[in-house]
């Protein structure tokens, strides 16, 4: 085996410098790669054939299904209970395109009457596939061009309000309140945040339906509604016009809802969103069917919306040992990007995940955070990594918090990190005060200035701690990788291989909405931007 | 007898701490005055506004050092610790065996809302915490890590239908006291169903501590450091301590 040298790149060409870099097997990273686009595949199969409820609910919300009906009950839920299985198994488009077609009237409207009982679903079975079809073919195109024209408008702002450069400061915001959050995202943003995360409330993973309108109560978290990530875009928006510099806005696609997430996302032009391949399966104990099925599609909407994914790796770290694990979170990322490629997204928009979560008692571990920092800069150039600060080993001692944050700062700098999620010295004691994102900017701010090019000023001892601690990560995940490419993804979830949880492929929250597609199913939306999707990988 | 202390700068009894804050108010001069003032309402003396500045439009951060007038005596202070006798896991093995003669029945779970489940996998997963083994590795202990998210219903329920000999209940998220609420609900729950007396009731999570828990109606509360052979101490030692001579 004999490594070969290869450069780790920017992000964006604009920024391109040298950099250190590790001497790392590359023959080995693009096995890596070829294993985990294997493993991907022999779950596209499963997704192919493939929907779910949460699926189709995006699909009516994209066709303009809004609000509530009684009970507060989401249209799009209401209908696509009332479809029966029968219907279901053609997908929601057929129905509503047929009801569209019988009455004249909007996607929305047509909802809203089958919430209320005024229109019979029956109804639907009376329109012919075609007429359904041309029902909507408006619908869709203007759909389709709404998504266009948020991911536009967000260019022409990145254009005139440049951001500075990266590390992208993110902070997160959680007070519960969406207006609290406002006025707390607004001060971030004015201490140098570039870009705010809405933190969800506690338990919204896990409901089947997404809150509607307004909302200011919630537990750890603000609960994700299309109304609250409209009133955070526009104070954003505001402030970004008010600094000169456009402050990005992400939240969670994950849990029982992604790919509505991933909808109301691009209508209200949010920039980021959580979303990774395994962590609901593995931390949620939602199903994996479920999870595959509404994750390669909020991918799809994701990849047209210019929203930037961010995977979750970090989990690996904060619930078992960051050097034990470190292998496990490099053959995710691979894994995250080969699901990614398969729904049409590119490099540049997704954010694999890492995390500094290393023990601050063990000796040499800032080496060894910088080796697993750098190999994934290495192995995936062109993707805005993220890196996640410490949490497992934050105590109430803030002032040795602060400390520990520095040097996660000063690893994303010199190992040049995309997307940097400001570490909080009051980690491990509360959600964070407006006092202490603060602090934290200023901390990050610090480091990152005054570190700023040290990454391109040094070079790596040949066969020196970190080199070696890269080149054996490496090579383990590139075996984790065969074993997992040898047994099915599925099954390798099954048998303990990924955070040492074991989820059954028929187990978990959410199996119940996974349903095989008809011979007559359709998506529209998902035949619109598949063509892209095909494109995207050529 | 007493024995009186204040917060030790440099001098025994010079009363000094250090406070950090921040006002809704932009800053200028007047604002680090009025968090000086603040601080004297507050009660100290010597007060000092080290640093005082702008965070954000409308948002001032201030470090102050002050002397405090009062003092406390440190005998009559009583918060007793759940930490019995340190033992290792082999020597919980053999005293479970030798005492209470069958296995013990643990259920763990981060109840209500709660999804962080860092506390309770450290005590119970097989792997542990700090090179401590999880209660799961112990030989007589029977474990149940029924997760996150939890409902108290869910939890007695099964506490009642599997005969648990002790509950852990974890709670990392304390936002607006939920952790109290929930903790509170379980020991209620548990009260009414009738079985609060024949299990163990045991809080855990960062912010818990065993006077907390105690107040609550626990047995126990394990904060931040627990081991997990700090809990399989207490569960063995207590569930011995019920079993007549």
């Amino acid at each position: 085996m004999s490594p070969r040298v290869r450069a780790g790149g920017p992000c964006r060409p604009d920024l391109k410098i040298a950099g250190m870099e590790l001497r790392i097997d590359e023959g080995a990273v693009d096995a890596a790669r070829g294993l985990a686009r294997g493993v991907a595949g022999q779950v596209g199969a499963f997704i192919d054939a493939h929907s779910t409820v949460s699926v189709e609910r995006s699909v009516l919300r994209l066709l303009g299904v809004d609000g509530v009906g009684p009970e507060d009950v989401p249209l799009a839920n209401l209908f696509v209970e009332r479809l029966g299985t029968g219907r279901l198994h053609g997908g929601a488009a057929r129905s509503i395109g047929a009801l569209v077609a019988q009455t004249g009237r909007t996607a929305d409207d047509v909802a809203s009457a089958i919430g209320d009982g005024s229109l019979e679903m029956s109804l639907a079975d009376e329109a012919p596939e075609e007429a359904a079809r041309r029902a909507l073919s408006s619908t869709v195109a203007r759909a389709l061009e709404g998504i266009d024209r948020r991911r536009q408008e967000r260019e022409r702002l990145l254009e005139r309000f440049p951001q500075t450069p990266a590390p992208l400061l993110y902070v997160i915001v959680a007070s519960g309140n969406i207006f609290e959050d406002r006025t707390a995202a607004v001060a971030a943003a004015e201490a140098g945040a570039q870009i705010i995360a809405v933190i969800r409330s506690t338990g919204q993973s896990l409901l089947d339906f997404v809150p509607y309108g307004a909302t200011t109560e919630g537990f750890g978290g603000t609960y994700a509604t299309q109304e609250n990530f409209r009133i955070m875009r526009e104070a954003l928006d505001a402030v970004s016009e008010r600094l000169g510099r456009y402050v990005m806005l992400t939240n969670y696609a994950s849990g029982l809802c992604m790919p509505e997430i991933a909808t109301m996302a691009a209508l209200e032009r949010l920039d980021m969103l959580l979303n990774d391949s395994m962590y609901g399966i593995l931390f949620r104990d939602i199903n994996m069917k479920r999870t595959f099925v509404d994750q390669h599609f909020s991918r799809m909407l994701n990849a047209r919306s210019g929203i930037i994914i961010n995977t979750g790796e970090d989990n690996y770290l904060t619930t078992a040992d960051a050097v034990e694990q470190a292998p496990a979170v490099l053959a995710s990322q691979f894994i995250n990007e080969a699901f990614a490629h398969r729904a049409g997204m590119p490099d540049a928009q997704i954010g694999l995940g890492d995390a500094y979560e290393i023990d601050p008692g063990l000796e040499d571990g800032f080496l060894f955070a910088v080796a697993q920092a750098q190999l994934a800069r290495q192995c995936f150039p062109d993707a805005p990594l993220k890196y996640m600060p410490p949490t497992k080993h934050m105590t109430g001692d803030v002032f040795k918090g602060h400390l520990i944050d520095a040097m996660f700062n000063l690893t994303s700098v010199m190992t040049r990190q995309t997307i940097h999620l400001c570490g909080m010295m009051t980690e491990a004691i509360h959600t964070p005060f407006l006092g202490d994102r603060a602090l934290a900017i200023e901390n990050a701010t610090y480091v990152m200035n005054t570190a700023r090019h040290f990454g391109d000023e040094i070079e790596f001892k040949r066969d020196g701690i970190v080199e070696r601690r890269a080149q054996s990560v490496l090579r383990d995940a590139h075996a984790l990788l065969e074993r997992v490419a040898a047994r099915g993804l599925m099954e390798s979830i099954d048998a303990k291989f990924f955070a040492d949880v074991k989820r059954s492929p028929n187990g978990g929250r959410g199996f119940d909405g996974v349903f095989a597609r008809g011979g007559d199913y359709w998506n529209p939306f998902e035949e619109a931007l598949a063509g892209r999707a095909t494109a995207g990988r050529a | 007898m007493s024995r009186n202390v204040k917060p030790y700068g440099d001098t025994r009894d010079d009363g000094k701490v250090q406070l950090s804050f921040t006002l809704p108010i932009d800053w200028n001069e007047a604002a680090d005055e009025a968090a000086r003032q603040l601080v004297v309402k507050m009660g100290f003396t010597d007060v000092a506004v080290a640093e005082g500045r702008g965070i954000a439009s409308g948002f001032s951060f201030f470090v102050v050092y002050a002397s405090t007038p009062v003092s406390i005596d440190v005998d009559t202070i009583a918060a007793p610790s759940a930490k019995t006798q340190s033992m290792s896991m082999e020597e919980i093995d053999a005293f479970v065996r030798a005492r209470i003669g069958r296995k013990i029945r643990v259920a763990g779970a981060c109840i209500g809302t709660d999804a962080h489940t860092v506390g309770i996998d450290a005590i119970l997963n097989m792997k542990g915490y700090k090179g401590d083994y999880g209660l799961e590795r112990y030989k007589e202990f029977e474990t149940f890590n029924l997760g996150s998210q939890v409902s108290v219903e869910d939890l007695a329920a099964f506490v009642r239908d599997e005969k648990i000999d002790a509950v852990l209940a974890s709670q990392v998220v304390t936002q607006k006291g939920s952790d109290i609420t929930n903790f509170t609900a379980l020991a209620e729950l548990l009260e009414a169903e009738g079985i609060r007396e024949d299990v163990l009731l045991i809080a855990g999570g960062p912010r818990v501590t065993n006077l907390l828990a105690t107040e609550l109606g626990y047995d126990a509360g394990f904060g931040r450091g627990t081991l997990p052979s700090d809990v399989a101490a207490f569960v063995a030692q207590r569930l011995a301590d019920r079993i007549p001579a």
